[in-house]
């Protein structure tokens, strides 16, 4: 969607090992992604921002490599964090 | 080329896109009486509605401002308001506010008139058939798009709404905002977590603060008695069709408001005071939204919509547009804007955007969306207050 966004949403489900092109690079599926949901684009450490739209949509609470779903079990709200730590 | 749609000159400066004779209960006992005289006047529709007694306060408040906008709002040609007699809101009350509007009001309680409702009904359609006729008379004249208020709505969303529907949605916002033209964002529960990205549009210090005060009051109240807003976010639906937190999920439902800056926050129903993007505070039902919005005085309003939702409303033609190829397959009849070949055809959302500001071209100048010709007319009052469950002890 943007080009600071260290994710993507698939538009179609795609199977394991699939490669995709995004912005001129080429990542490889780590499992099977079904549609609406996203796909890391780069290795992510824990405590990094997940950003979609060029907005921050998350933050990794595990460590994400490239062509990983980015989910529920990875990511939490980064909003939420933050209210809480307020 | 100057962009310009076809509409009905009203008073005071108005332009409306339909021509319509409204026949409004004031009150939910006269429902029948209403449906009844605009079942025989052509172009006419009854606003029913389940309140105008036994309400008070900021709830009885709503749903006069709200009757009286929808009554008010440019599609409307005139209005015969009826009453029972012995409600809160009486046939009176709601006229005077109508009136203000300057177009044609006449008001009546089926109680004063000897015969019942038999004789109220044809009061009621011998009034209606005579501003028909006048109604009739207008012709459609060209407008520019400064004239027009579009409400941005989505319903029944999915996880691809978001990157889909919504920023085209958004695309034609801001085109009707820099013609000149106004754009309404209702479903404050929607936004929630994308309160700095929308304070940082706002035009001024004054209303990055409105936006901050009223999300925060809000969201600080309801958790005094016992409702967290912020933890219901995103649905398991919403989970399971790949949106993982409340952000990401009010990133693609602000989409529908594009890129323009924030002019300020209205009050549900309650009538921009200038051009540009508003945002209403409503809290997120289609119907209630929608109600509120075309009580505002939109003409038109847009709703995206993934899994499907066929409703409209009485007053302002709702075009749906959806991204999401097996409901646009198998709810066909009730999509106007397929947006699925992004997906399926490799479109760009522009070229989406483009398709869908045709169609809101073709809609204003008097092409029929699927729910009016599908019949879709409810209205929804937000109830603002309700006994508190708290109250009662049983």
């Amino acid at each position: 969607m943007n080009s600071e966004d260290n994710c993507a949403t698939a538009l179609a489900t795609i199977s394991k090992d699939a490669e995709i092109e995004i912005n001129g690079n080429r990542i490889k599926l780590n499992e099977d992604i079904e549609i609406g949901h996203k796909i890391a684009l780069k290795d992510l450490k824990k405590g990094d921002l997940i950003k979609k739209y060029g907005e921050i949509i998350g933050i990794a609470i595990i460590d994400i490599k490239a062509g990983d779903w980015i989910h529920t079990h990875n990511i939490k709200s980064h909003y939420l964090e933050k209210i809480k730590n307020d | 080329m100057t962009e310009e749609f076809m509409g009905f000159p009203r008073p005071k400066g108005q332009v409306g896109i339909r021509n319509k004779i409204v026949i409004l209960p004031s009150v939910i006992c006269v429902n029948h009486v209403a449906q009844q005289i605009a079942k025989k006047v052509e172009n006419s529709v009854a606003i029913t509605h389940p309140l105008g007694c036994g309400q008070f306060g900021h709830d009885f408040n709503y749903t006069i401002k709200t009757l009286a906008g929808l009554a008010t709002n440019p599609n409307v040609f005139g209005v015969v308001v009826v009453g029972l007699g012995c409600e809160n809101l009486t046939s009176k009350k709601l006229a005077r506010q109508i009136k203000r509007a300057k177009k044609p009001v006449e008001f009546y309680d089926v109680q004063e008139i000897k015969g019942g409702t038999i004789a109220a009904i044809e009061k009621g359609v011998e009034i209606g058939k005579k501003m028909r006729e006048e109604s009739s008379e207008l012709k459609r004249e060209p407008f520019d798009f400064s004239n027009l208020i579009l409400g941005l709505e989505c319903g029944g969303s999915d996880s691809i709404s978001g990157i889909t529907a919504n920023p085209a949605v958004g695309i034609v916002s801001d085109k009707i905002v820099n013609l000149g033209g106004t754009s309404i964002l209702p479903e404050f529960t929607e936004w929630i977590g994308t309160e700095h990205l929308l304070m940082k549009r706002a035009v001024d210090q004054n209303i990055a603060d409105k936006i901050h005060s009223v999300m925060n009051s809000f969201l600080e109240n309801t958790m005094k008695i016992g409702i967290d807003f912020r933890g219901v976010q995103p649905t398991p639906g919403n989970i399971a069709g790949g949106l993982t937190t409340i952000e990401e999920k009010s990133l693609g439902t602000i989409a529908k408001a594009g890129k323009a800056p924030i002019q300020g926050v209205l009050e549900y129903s309650e009538a921009p005071k200038k051009k540009g993007l508003w945002l209403m505070f409503e809290p997120g039902l289609d119907v209630e939204s929608m109600t509120g919005l075309a009580a505002a005085g939109a003409q038109v309003i847009i709703m995206t919509t993934g899994r499907g939702s066929p409703t409209g409303n009485p007053v302002s033609p709702v075009i749906k547009i959806c991204g999401n190829p097996k409901t646009c397959d198998w709810m066909k009849c009730n999509i106007d804007v397929d947006a699925s070949s992004i997906i399926t055809e490799n479109k760009s959302v522009d070229d989406v955007a483009q398709i869908l500001w045709k169609k809101l071209i073709e809609v204003c100048n008097g092409e029929q969306t699927q729910a009016e010709v599908l019949g879709f007319e409810d209205i929804a009052i937000w109830r603002v207050m309700n006994f508190p469950f708290s109250a009662f002890k049983i």
